[in-house]
């Protein structure tokens, strides 16, 4: 459905061979293209034409820079516009550094994931060393205080004990003067979801801040909200006042227009990414992270980030040492094959992949089939540690060959198989280091020993040579080293481990 | 990145420039829900979500004539109701086909384009129908991504099954949100209809299995299954909804015999992906839209009955037991473009 804006804008700017300045004719055309992207990724109108007319102000005249297409030049502009308007990254720290406890109240409509982004904020700051109570004034859903008080229990945070049939107002006050009496840190005010439109309800949220008097509004939003985003945004900075807004499910597959439209109308930092269900599934804001997706350019970063949080770290070290010597056995194919598993398997890595996300259509339709990774796995397992070790040990025997055939319930020729992929793998991690993206491809086609992804790579090389040739160079730290860099430390920020100027309080 | 002037000064000049006035709010509702007839409730539910449309509709036609212009300002007012870029073209282009007189009235232009809406809606526009096997419970299977509103919909669902006489049972196969199971529990005893559960962290097609056991075994004539919020693309949690629908048709291989999902009205063009997501996973029946009642509307179904052609079978309209509607392609379209 989304065909890559880099794909239309080739398109687009063929005929312009040889010209030395984007004229204004060129940058329109490209702008109609751009309009469409953005507003596939549900970036609101409005504020899709505001960007879009500094789009052109910068673009129109600018010189043509000889080492790169009119196309890149232009999608370069696009992408640091987006990141210009998404932000600073700096402007995501928490301003709870003041005389305790920092009341932060948590705003959004319905089913926005209020109640689950209290509870990872409690237990994010929790690991900051604060002491957090949590509240909800949720009076509206069923069972919603018993949510919080759950994910309280579960994740060791304190929750406000629920007195049946009091007001939001009431318990405000009354977690007022627990978090005093208590001595916490930090108080977060979770609340009933509420439409923008609705008088009662926001007239009540503005009376919950009177008396919170909140250092910290933040307003909660679904990252696959559509154009709706402007009239929520317009309404809770008027109603209420938010100091910044979290953008949940941002691990959907939603290009999250939706965060440009929050941070132009509320003119509010985004403090918080939800990156999924689990407790600890949030982060800090990357204005990079999300201006790539609205684009539809892949997500590298997040691929690098999966990948490190996947990556068993003592494993990744012991295999990075191994391949180094070019020992690289059936047993770290094994654990290879458990962290791609883990990542959501081959289709899902390779959607993360500039230049290939464009093309997931077709990775879904290529059916790239993980039944085989399940029964590599199988064989792998029915083989003895001794075995994994000297696969020779295999090669020399067909008794062993059988045995292990029958223990994962398949067939000799597919133990042959799998032996003749390891075979390759070997070779090919050999040459890896000098190639780059291409021996990460070079590898998930091993594993899948497919024509289908020959097909789709050579289409995708035919169908823009210069952003292919980009994507196998823009990895190349991936190339240099796929386990140095993945699990060795090079990276800094490991999820979980968050700056520490994270906390800081105002400047 | 000096040449951006997206500085705060500016931006609050722009605020006041770009943003769209404040809708008038509608005045609170305090009604006595089971007083008022469907119709005027649907359009009571309708009205609330489109006010900011049909005064944009006006603006272009009272101001312009059917020129490249006002076709362009009304090919905006449809994408600003989610109806996504592509879907808008499609219909501004169907429109700008036909001809006006120079002076038409605004009013005129608007049940023009709601015809041109309706066209695209009416094939999609069918109630749930409910027919009860001999030997077992009609299953009904509630999917969606997470906080579109599913439980909440089962609960009104529940009331409408109800009102039909049918005996209905609730089984919370959301084992994993904290609460949930709490939560359709208190649905349940709103309509005084059982409601199965298991522990939290059990297993969910457990819970549909037995569930259906139950319901049969008690001469249930409805049995509406409730499922935890789950993203389309993580495929662990959709194995698991694959997995739900495999083990009750192992009870009746014609089971779930509707399968909805639900999408919330403010979802902008990822409903697309959800519904191929959980179509390829659960076979789709039907859609249900929520949160209409806010200021979102909806618009991106659209596009969906075009693409897809499923039936979408209720609007909800609020959080109260009456507040989900039969959908009907002419009242929608027309109340979209504000008539």
């Amino acid at each position: 459905m989304f065909e890559s804006l880099t794909e239309k804008l080739g398109q687009v700017f063929d005929k312009l061979r040889g010209n030395t300045k984007l004229s204004e004719e060129d940058v329109d055309l490209a702008l109609r293209e751009i309009r469409v992207a953005l507003l596939e990724a549900d970036v609101a109108l409005p504020v899709a034409k505001e960007f879009m007319a500094k789009v052109k102000d910068v673009a129109v005249g600018a010189d043509i820079i000889k080492s790169v297409s009119p196309t890149q030049q232009i999608v370069k502009i696009v992408h640091d516009g987006i990141l210009a308007m998404l932000g600073d990254a700096a402007e995501s720290a928490l301003n709870i550094d003041v005389t305790p406890p920092a009341v932060v109240l948590m705003v959004g409509l319905q089913g926005s994931g209020k109640t689950t982004t209290t509870g990872k904020l409690a237990k994010l700051l929790t690991k900051g060393r604060k002491k957090v109570l949590m509240a909800s004034l949720d009076t509206q859903r069923p069972a919603a205080q018993d949510q919080l008080r759950i994910l309280g229990e579960q994740n060791s945070v304190a929750t406000l004990p629920i007195i049946a049939g009091q007001n939001p107002i009431e318990i405000t006050k009354r977690a007022l003067e627990a978090a005093k009496l208590e001595a916490y840190d930090v108080l977060l005010l979770d609340t009933a979801g509420r439409l923008a439109i609705d008088d009662a309800l926001m007239a009540e949220v503005a009376s919950v801040r009177d008396i919170a008097k909140p250092v910290e509004t933040l307003l909660v939003v679904d990252a696959m909200m559509g154009q709706d985003a402007v009239n929520v945004a317009t309404e809770f900075v008027t109603r209420v006042g938010i100091t910044g807004t979290v953008l949940t499910r941002i691990d959907g597959d939603t290009r999250g227009g939706a965060a440009m439209s929050m941070r132009f109308v509320t003119g509010k930092p985004i403090k918080f990414l939800g990156t999924g269900e689990k407790s600890d599934a949030i982060e800090a804001f990357k204005p990079d992270r999300v201006a790539g997706r609205i684009l539809g350019m892949g997500d590298v970063v997040s691929l690098v980030e999966k990948a490190v949080e996947t990556m068993d770290r003592d494993k990744a070290a012991e295999a990075a040492k191994k391949f180094q010597e070019g020992k690289f056995d059936l047993d770290d194919f094994r654990n290879q094959l458990a962290q791609m598993k883990q990542m959501g398997g081959v289709g899902s890595m390779m959607k993360m992949l500039p230049g290939l996300s464009r093309m997931s259509g077709k990775i879904d339709e290529a059916k790239l089939d993980e039944t085989i990774l399940k029964r590599q796995e199988a064989i792998m397992n029915s083989m003895t540690k001794r075995e994994r070790g000297k696969p020779d040990l295999i090669l020399n025997s067909g008794s062993r060959r059988r045995r292990i055939a029958e223990g994962s319930g398949t067939t000799v020729q597919d133990v042959n198989r799998l032996m003749k992929q390891f075979d390759q793998m070997q070779t090919m991690m050999k040459k890896m280091r000098k190639m780059g993206m291409g021996g990460m491809m070079s590898m998930a086609k091993g594993l899948l020993g497919g024509n289908a992804f020959d097909a789709m790579v050579a289409d995708a090389a035919a169908q823009d040579p210069a952003a292919f040739e980009k994507m196998k160079d823009s990895l190349p730290q991936l190339g240099a080293n796929p386990f140095a860099s993945l699990g060795m430390g090079q990276q800094p920020k490991l999820p979980g481990g968050l700056p520490p100027e994270f906390f800081k309080g105002k400047k | 990145m000096g040449i951006w002037p997206f500085g705060k000064k500016d931006k609050d000049e722009e605020k006041q420039a770009e943003a769209p006035a404040p809708e008038p709010a509608p005045a609170p509702e305090v009604e006595p829900e089971q007083e008022k007839s469907w119709l005027a409730r649907l359009s009571d539910g309708l009205s609330k979500s489109t006010s900011k449309l049909t005064q944009g509709i006006v603006d272009v036609f009272t101001k312009s004539k059917l020129d490249a212009a006002s076709l362009e300002n009304l090919e905006e007012v449809l994408i600003m109701a989610d109806l996504g870029p592509r879907t808008a073209a499609k219909i501004v282009a169907t429109f700008g086909a036909r001809k006006f007189d120079d002076n038409i009235a605004p009013q005129k232009v608007r049940e023009a384009l709601a015809e041109e809406i309706e066209k695209l809606l009416a094939p999609v526009a069918q109630p749930l129908t409910i027919k009860k096997p001999e030997n077992g419970p009609f299953v009904i299977l509630v999917t969606g991504v997470n906080g579109v509103g599913k439980t909440t919909t089962i609960g009104k669902l529940g009331k409408w099954i109800q009102a039909q006489n049918h005996k209905v049972m609730l089984a919370a196969a959301d084992t994993f949100r904290a609460a949930a199971v709490e939560q359709i529990q208190i649905w349940g005893n709103r309509l005084g209809v059982p409601v199965v559960s298991k522990d939290v962290g059990a297993d969910a097609a457990a819970v549909a299995f037995e569930a259906y056991e139950r319901a049969k075994r008690e001469g249930m004539d409805v049995l509406v299954i409730d499922t935890a919020g789950r993203l389309h693309n993580k495929s662990g949690l959709m194995d698991e909804l694959g997995k739900i629908v495999r083990v009750l048709g192992k009870h009746d291989a014609a089971a779930p015999h509707a399968t909805l999902l639900v999408l919330d009205a403010t979802t902008g063009q990822n409903a697309f992906a959800q519904v191929e997501g959980f179509k390829e996973v659960a076979n789709l029946t039907g859609l249900v839209v929520t949160k209409l009642d806010g200021s979102a509307k909806g618009g991106v179904v659209v596009g969906l009955a075009d693409k897809f052609g499923l039936p979408i079978h209720a609007v909800g309209v609020g959080e109260g037991l009456a507040d989900l509607q039969p959908f009907t392609a002419r009242d929608f379209a027309r109340s979209l473009v504000g008539l």
